[in-house]
C-alpha cells in the first residue's frame, strides 16, 4: 500500500497520505519542500537541517525525519 | 514504513485519516501519542475515549483501548470507566459543540469532581461534521450555515469555564504551537486530577471558507501571529493585547481527587 514513498536520508515522504495541505511547505524554514500536483516533493534536500517542523505539523503523517 | 511514532501508536492500516485536506485534528491527535510516548506510560493502562464530531473521529486511529460513544457524553463514560478501574490514565477527546453544548453539562461536572481525567478539546470553532453549524465557539459575527448573517452569540471561554467549575489542571494551546500543546498534554495527564487542555484547531472547509479565513496555512499563520503566551502577556502593556488570545498553562492546583476520596467512604465500611 506504501509504493509512493519518497525516502532520502534526511526525509521521507508518504505520497499515498498526502493531502497537498501546503502546512510542511510553508513553516520549513529552509525551503526544502513544494507543493506538486497536489502533494509535497522534496526539491532541496542538501538545506533540510532535520528540524522537525514538518512533521510536527503535518495532519496526515505524510513526512517525517530519518534517523532521529 | 510511517515515522516511529506513527507505527507505534497509530493504527496505520486505517490511514489516511478521513479529515480534510489542511485539518488541524491530525495535528493534535499527533501530539497527544507524542505526550504519551514521552511520559512512557504503560499503553495496556491507557483509555482513550471519544464522543461525536470530527474530533471524536481521533481515537479510530489511535492504538490503544479506544471508545467512540454518543454525543456530549465521552466524559460520562470516561467518569465510569475511571470509576470502575481507578488505575486507568483515562483520556477523552472531544469538540468544542460536543463538550460546550451537547456535554456541557457533563464537562462542568466532570471538572467539578476533579476526577482524574485528561479532556483535550479540539477546538474548531463550527461542527464540521453535519455541515458548518455555528458552535458555542463560533466567536461573536462570525458565520455558520446556521448563522448566515453571523452568529450573535458570546462564545464561550473554554479555559475560564473549566477554571470556574473546578478543573485542577487547564491549558490552551493552538495545531500551529504544537511544541507547547504537547507539554500541556504531558502535564494534563500527569495531574492527577480533572485536567481540561483546549487545542484550537483549524477548520479550513467550513469554519475558514464560511468566514474568509483562506487556507489551512494562513489560518495556522493567523493562531501563530495573534497567541500569546500567558507568562509574556502578563509583562505586556493592555493595548497590545487587543485582538490577541492567550495561550499557555492557565491553572495548576491539584485538589482530592474524586476516585480516591470515594474509595475513602468505601472503606469507611471495611473498618472491623
Amino acid at each position: 500500500m506504501n509504493n509512493n514513498e519518497t525516502v532520502t536520508e534526511k526525509l521521507a515522504v508518504n505520497e499515498n497520505w498526502c493531502k497537498g495541505c501546503g502546512i510542511c511547505v510553508k513553516f520549513c524554514p529552509k525551503n526544502v519542500l513544494i507543493v506538486e500536483n497536489e502533494k509535497v516533493k522534496i526539491v532541496d534536500i542538501e538545506k533540510c537541517i532535520q528540524c522537525g517542523l514538518c512533521e510536527l505539523r503535518c495532519p496526515d503523517y505524510a513526512i517525517y525525519v530519518r534517523g532521529k | 514504513m510511517p515515522s516511529a511514532i506513527v507505527s507505534e501508536y497509530f493504527r496505520t492500516n486505517k490511514l489516511p485519516q478521513i479529515w480534510c485536506p489542511g485539518c488541524g485534528h491530525g495535528i493534535i491527535t499527533r501530539a497527544i501519542t507524542v505526550a504519551i510516548d514521552k511520559l512512557g506510560l504503560d499503553r495496556d493502562k491507557i483509555c482513550i475515549v471519544s464522543g461525536i464530531g470530527c474530533s471524536s473521529r481521533a481515537p479510530g486511529y489511535m492504538d490503544f483501548d479506544t471508545l467512540h460513544t454518543t454525543h456530549g457524553r465521552a466524559l460520562a463514560f470516561a467518569t465510569g470507566i475511571k470509576m470502575a478501574n481507578p488505575d486507568l490514565k483515562v483520556i477523552v477527546i472531544t469538540g468544542d459543540g460536543d463538550a460546550t453544548a451537547i456535554g456541557g453539562n457533563h464537562l462542568i461536572h466532570a471538572c467539578r469532581r476533579n476526577i482524574d481525567i485528561t479532556a483535550i478539546i479540539y477546538n474548531n470553532n463550527i461542527y464540521g461534521m453535519t455541515g458548518g453549524q455555528y458552535s458555542p465557539t463560533t466567536p461573536k459575527f462570525d458565520k455558520g450555515t446556521t448563522a448566515p448573517y453571523g452568529n450573535v452569540d458570546k462564545a464561550f471561554d473554554i479555559p475560564a469555564l473549566a477554571a470556574a467549575a473546578g478543573a485542577t489542571y487547564v491549558g490552551r494551546s493552538t495545531a500551529y504551537h504544537t511544541q507547547l500543546l504537547i507539554s500541556l498534554i504531558e502535564n494534563g495527564i500527569k495531574n492527577e486530577g480533572f485536567s481540561l487542555i483546549e487545542a484550537i484547531s483549524v477548520c479550513p472547509t467550513y469554519y475558514g471558507r464560511k468566514n474568509k479565513k483562506g487556507s489551512a496555512v494562513e489560518m495556522l499563520e493567523w493562531q501563530k501571529n495573534h497567541a500569546v503566551n500567558i507568562a509574556a502577556a502578563s509583562k505586556m502593556a493592555p493595548e497590545s493585547l487587543d485582538g490577541k488570545f492567550l495561550i499557555g498553562e492557565f491553572k495548576n492546583s491539584p485538589e482530592p481527587e474524586y476516585t480516591k476520596e470515594y474509595q475513602k467512604i468505601i472503606d469507611m465500611f471495611k473498618k472491623e
